[in-house]
């Protein structure tokens, strides 16, 4: 059964501050995985926190499964694990410590917790170190303990706010390994800045931005709210440069980037090889659809660089 | 889906009493001596004078310390490790979270209890009556600095808050109330300032009942009817004000 969560008119403000969320209306019904995508400070994180009953709104509604995040807050509780954002282990304890403390906490009895403890070390592969003190752990498996503390849970929802913050590519990507194989049980409701994480692991994705809800869908879904099929970016010190068809976003770092058809991109890039510019062309990504939208990158350190488009010219 | 109270309470004591002696054992060092540096000092001091009224001071401080560090204890696991945001989006009761942090901070001073208690035997000879209003002392000033440390710490929102919260704490607490010694050894003009802390209170019944103070019968009503109602009205607040789900 999908797994619906809705929010209608949701709003949080911190005092006197900018709304963290502006009259949030949203309706997700999936399995698998839910990414909620923006830039730092877009309000992911104060949505997840509403949603996971950590965090009053200051107006609207929100529901999972139907149920009110403030009046069915208990039962919510039961069927759901968090993952915060800036999560840290308890440096004095063991993994197979950290898990079993969380089971109890949750209520599970002492024996049924322990024998939780082992299968989910197991499964996240996490064995050789169930007994190593999590400060002498390395980053990359001190996340891989935390996200098996919530999985050791009965709970079929996670929330998972910004799994792979700061964390290496390689680790990364076994993490993201992790998390594709849980959707497999589990409904993921993620947050995340990384587009590329967003695009491998979601099966919808929701874009947010200043609080405000701009899109939400299925990556095709979201493709076709740009009306072009191709993106073009063309480097530092590039000439002002016009299309026929399409659009042209300037960046403050110089360069440009242009959506455009199939058709004018083939002219385009001709034009761009006589005049022996520095670009990359690729099909619209998610970076470009979130470009598009709020045209702005998502982040210097996130975005996808020509080495993962196709660059077919370089400028000699 | 589950939820036993007993195990959740338990789960505090693992993670802030026992597992931290059991990996950190610099921590069980630290816990017994604790206590003791007033203790050493204010029996120098007195040359030997204030023996017993110091080791009851010392066991005060035990009970008051709980609440101190259940505070920062409490701030650390939601600021720093953000245990609190896992643990109000699960089954876990906000009531039983604090009790179970409230008997870990019991169970880190156990050690010092201990040493205090043999040494209570062996300097305090109190009456049975005198001993069972000591304990009551005890129990209260423990819940009312539990109450007080679970309610700061809902407020506290990073480490320099955490601070300014010990430090406020420790006055009011240890500073100005006359746990090691009887309140007649403060001067006239001040007095009343250690009537601003209920530590005060506290520890004038606890010193009448070894017989170190003689307090009139309506001081020693006053007294308890005093502690009593700051450890409700803390109990209240704490209840009434303290956030488990942000607000």
């Amino acid at each position: 059964m999908a797994n619906t969560i809705e929010c209608r008119n949701l709003t949080k403000r911190y005092g006197n501050e900018p709304p963290a969320l502006a009259d949030v209306t949203l309706s997700v019904e999936t399995n698998g995985t839910f990414a909620l995508l923006g830039r730092n400070g877009a309000g992911k994180t104060t949505l997840i926190r509403i949603l996971a009953t950590e965090l009053a709104p200051t107006s609207g509604e929100a529901s999972i499964n139907g149920m009110d995040v403030l009046r069915d807050a208990k039962r919510i509780r039961e069927q759901i694990a968090v993952m915060p954002q800036e999560a840290r282990l308890v440096p004095w304890l063991t993994p197979r410590q950290t898990i079993y403390s969380y089971l109890l906490y949750r209520g599970f009895g002492r024996r049924e917790a322990a024998s939780k403890v082992s299968d989910a070390l197991a499964k996240l592969g996490l064995g050789q170190y169930e007994n190593v003190v999590n400060r002498r752990l390395s980053g990359g498996v001190k996340r891989r303990v935390l996200m098996s503390t919530i999985l050791a849970t009965e709970a079929r929802i996670l929330f998972v706010d910004e799994p792979t913050t700061g964390l290496d590519p390689l680790i990364r990507a076994d993490l993201w390994k992790t998390l594709n194989e849980l959707k497999k049980t589990h409904f993921i409701f993620l947050t995340t800045h990384y587009l590329e994480e967003a695009e491998r692991l979601a099966d919808k994705i929701g874009i947010l931005e200043n609080g405000r809800l701009l899109s939400l869908g299925t990556l095709d879904q979201l493709r076709s709210v740009v009306k072009y099929q191709v993106s073009i970016r063309i480097m530092h010190g590039a000439s002002p440069f016009e299309t026929k068809v399409g659009e042209v976003v300037r960046s403050a770092d110089g360069s440009t980037q242009i959506f455009t058809t199939e058709e004018e991109a083939d002219r385009l890039t001709e034009q761009l090889v006589r005049e022996k510019k520095r670009f990359s062309i690729y099909p619209i990504s998610l970076e470009d659809i979130f470009y598009y939208l709020v045209r702005k990158p998502i982040e210097e350190d996130t975005r996808r660089g020509p080495e993962n488009g196709s660059v077919i010219h370089e400028e000699q | 889906m589950k939820s036993n109270r007993l195990s959740q309470v338990y789960a505090s004591v693992l993670i802030d009493a026992v597992y931290q002696m059991r990996n950190y054992p610099i921590t069980l060092v630290s816990n017994v001596l604790a206590p003791f540096s007033v203790l050493v000092l204010i029996l120098l001091v007195s040359h030997g004078y204030l023996l017993s009224v110091s080791i009851e001071g010392a066991l005060i401080t035990s009970m008051i310390s709980g609440g101190v560090n259940l505070q920062i204890d409490l701030s650390h696991m939601k600021n720093d490790f953000k245990l609190q945001d896992m643990l109000v989006s699960s089954p876990t009761s906000a009531f039983a979270y604090t009790l179970g942090m409230g008997v870990a901070a019991l169970t880190n001073a156990l050690p010092a209890l201990a040493v205090l208690t043999v040494l209570s035997f062996i300097f305090i000879h109190a009456t049975p009556l005198g001993a069972l209003t000591v304990l009551c002392v005890f129990a209260l000033m423990f819940a009312f600095s539990v109450a007080l440390g679970f309610m700061l710490s809902t407020f506290s929102t990073d480490i320099q808050q955490n601070r300014a919260f010990v430090s406020i704490l420790t006055i009011m607490l240890a500073t100005i109330a006359p746990i090691y010694y009887p309140i007649t050894y403060i001067p006239d003009a001040i007095r009343f300032l250690a009537y601003f802390s209920p530590a005060t209170y506290a520890a004038e019944i606890a010193q009448n009942a070894i017989g170190h103070l003689q307090l009139s019968q309506l001081n020693l009503a006053v007294d308890w009817v005093v502690l009593v109602a700051v450890c409700f009205v803390l109990f209240v607040l704490a209840v009434k004000k303290s956030h488990w789900r942000d607000p």
